[in-house]
């Protein structure tokens, strides 16, 4: 067993614990504090420098609360109009096949407006990497009631809670591409708990190998809070997360 | 040796974009200009040249895949018709507002709605004014023969790359549809990633090398003072642009006591009225705008000086005729004429409609 040893040991020791990845600017991130986007783009762009790739990936950035991704990821970056990312990835990743392309999507632009987009980039077997937030509503314009918000759900769009009878069910679209033959690899994540950060990390690794092996879409969803648009502290935001989110958007592999 | 052939507006299209050494067509097919991606997907370019080529879901999906591979310094383009044109009008703007070379093909038909089949000039404002979303231009040239249809691919990406600005070559159902004979051009080489870094390192997003910063293709930026900085840029590159790429042809404006200005196939047909003049002793010149925007304005306004009163002839319900009427500022009397609704104008009925709406 390793030593197990305290802040004060460390310090003293000089040990070097963590290293913000170059793949991230020293912009400071624009997210709400506890919002799970930092660590999403902590762990992808960790992902890109542990593979070596960072000079051949270009990643595009949706419409939302990560449409400034690219001020925080340091690499050459694309910002796609609402939802049609997997579109604008497609265009890259055709004319310059060796390239790795990633999307960086929430669930408003990518289940919502942009669903055809990412369905057909799917069905083509698109060989990308599609990382999707997915946190129940829309933040960035204050609280709307996205395609994935839960039953009952309240936000601004739905202030008497989400009335499935007139106003639809949360969309599942992760499981929904993973039955196209298309895509070779389709996994729910959250990034919460330490734990969980690490087997996120863990997917998004092999989501970027699958694309380097050519084997087609791979998405990885990240189920996050949004304790703002929720209106709630970030700890409840995350314990709400986890008694109301994941018994509908359940973590785990879906496909492959 | 040069090479001749007959072939569809369409079609020539197709054969000039794999001749230029574009690198992605990305479309959805639409009447008339369905042969655009049939000739490509026949003709196999990637055996050719390595050209890419696909069917998009949908036309949103197709200009938003230009914008991805325009954004790589790529050579990217797309074709359509007027209720495919609208949808693209999203990703157009967005490729202004970014600053991406890209061609858009737009072989209109009549509107609105799903409208005709048939050929018609009625998208001459959804071209020339912008189309979508906020203050920009296209480059747009409006070829009036198959030959140029061919021509026009090279020069609308000589335009767009040189501003990096969007081009829009604007045809119709009738150019899109006939044969003629086509000279064709030579294969150009596409480019490759090392020639695309050399010229287009600067901006394009080819992959972050240690040695330079991160590019950043996007239309956004929060800070109203900043943006309005961008706008600067742009406008400042439209009037350069206005300055230098005014494209015109005067047919027998000398000694013209009456003008025509006419484009694309409406110009084609004044052609015929201008002899059926002489036959009538009328003398009528034409003005063939080739550029729409940047549009010929002070050719229109010195022609003015010289004859007693204009016609602009239009497959629309008088679009250009605004354009007209600005450069002409009042000096002589200027009318519009047109068939619509996929309806296409006689010789006759324009020397007809010059006789009672100017000379009378």
């Amino acid at each position: 067993m390793s030593e197990i040893l305290t802040p004060e040991e460390i310090i003293k020791k000089g040990e070097l614990v963590f290293k913000k990845t170059k793949f991230m600017t020293d912009a400071n991130l624009s997210y709400c504090p506890g919002c799970g986007h930092g660590v999403a783009h902590r762990i992808t762009m960790e992902v890109i420098e542990e593979m070596g790739i960072g000079e051949q990936t270009i990643g595009v950035a949706p419409v939302g609360c990560s449409v400034l991704a690219y001020d925080f990821m340091n690499i050459d970056m694309q910002q796609a109009a609402h939802g049609r990312a997997p579109a604008v990835a497609t265009g890259i990743k055709r004319v310059f096949p060796e390239k790795y392309v990633f999307t960086y999507q929430g669930d408003g632009d990518l289940a919502a407006i942009g669903t055809n987009e990412t369905i057909h980039a799917c069905n083509r077997a698109e060989n990308i990497v599609i990382i999707f937030i997915n946190n129940g509503i829309y933040g960035m314009t204050g609280g709307q009631m996205a395609p994935t918000t839960l039953e009952g759900m309240k936000s601004s769009t739905s202030p008497y809670g989400r009335d499935v009878s007139t106003m639809g069910h949360p969309i599942k679209i992760t499981e929904m591409v993973a039955m196209l033959p298309g895509v070779c690899y389709a996994t729910r994540h959250a990034v919460h708990k330490p734990g969980l950060v690490r087997k996120a990390k863990k997917a998004i690794r092999k989501a970027f190998e699958n694309q380097r092996d050519k084997k087609g879409t791979s998405i990885v969803e990240i189920v996050s809070n949004c304790n703002s648009g929720w209106k709630m502290t970030p700890v409840d935001a995350n314990i709400w997360l986890e008694e109301n989110m994941l018994p509908v958007f359940p973590l785990g592999d879906i496909k492959g | 040796m040069e090479e001749v052939k007959l072939m569809k507006g369409n079609e020539a299209v197709a054969e000039a974009a794999i001749r230029e050494g574009v690198d992605g067509y990305f479309g959805y097919p639409i009447t008339p200009q369905s042969e655009v991606i049939e000739y490509l997907m026949l003709e196999e370019p990637h055996k050719r040249t390595g050209m890419v080529v696909l069917q998009a879901e949908s036309e949103i999906a197709a200009i938003n895949m230009v914008y991805g591979a325009a954004a790589c310094g790529k050579k990217a383009m797309t074709s359509s018709s007027s209720p495919g044109i609208s949808l693209k009008q999203e990703g157009i703007s967005y490729m202004a507002g970014a600053e991406l070379p890209c061609l858009i093909v737009n072989v209109v038909r009549g509107g609105p709605g799903l409208g005709t089949i048939q050929p018609s000039q009625a998208d001459y404002f959804q071209s020339v004014k912008g189309g979508g979303h906020g203050d920009y231009k296209l480059i747009v040239l409006a070829p009036a023969s198959v030959q140029e249809m061919s021509d026009f691919v090279e020069d609308a990406f000589v335009l767009a790359f040189k501003y990096r600005n969007p081009a829009m070559i604007l045809s119709d159902g009738l150019i899109g549809q006939m044969m003629e004979k086509v000279k064709l051009k030579p294969q150009k080489e596409r480019l490759t990633e090392k020639e695309i870094r050399e010229k287009y390192d600067s901006w394009a997003t080819i992959g972050k090398k240690e040695t330079r910063e991160r590019n950043i293709i996007t239309s956004l930026e929060l800070k109203s003072e900043r943006q309005e900085k961008h706008n600067d840029k742009l406008q400042a590159k439209y009037r350069e642009i206005e300055k230098n790429e005014v494209r015109y042809e005067k047919i027998n404006c000398e000694n013209a006591d009456y003008l025509l200005v006419a484009y694309g196939s409406s110009a084609r047909i004044c052609q015929k009225t201008i002899q059926l003049g002489k036959e009538k002793g009328i003398n009528i010149g034409l003005i063939r705008p080739i550029t729409l925007w940047p549009f010929p304005s002070d050719v229109i306004n010195e022609a003015a000086d010289k004859v007693k009163g204009i016609l602009s002839v239009e497959l629309n319900a008088g679009q250009m005729v605004e354009d007209v009427k600005l450069a002409v500022n009042g000096k002589i009397k200027v009318e519009h004429f047109g068939r619509y609704g996929g309806m296409i104008h006689s010789p006759d009925e324009v020397l007809e409609a010059l006789e009672q709406k100017i000379i009378k």
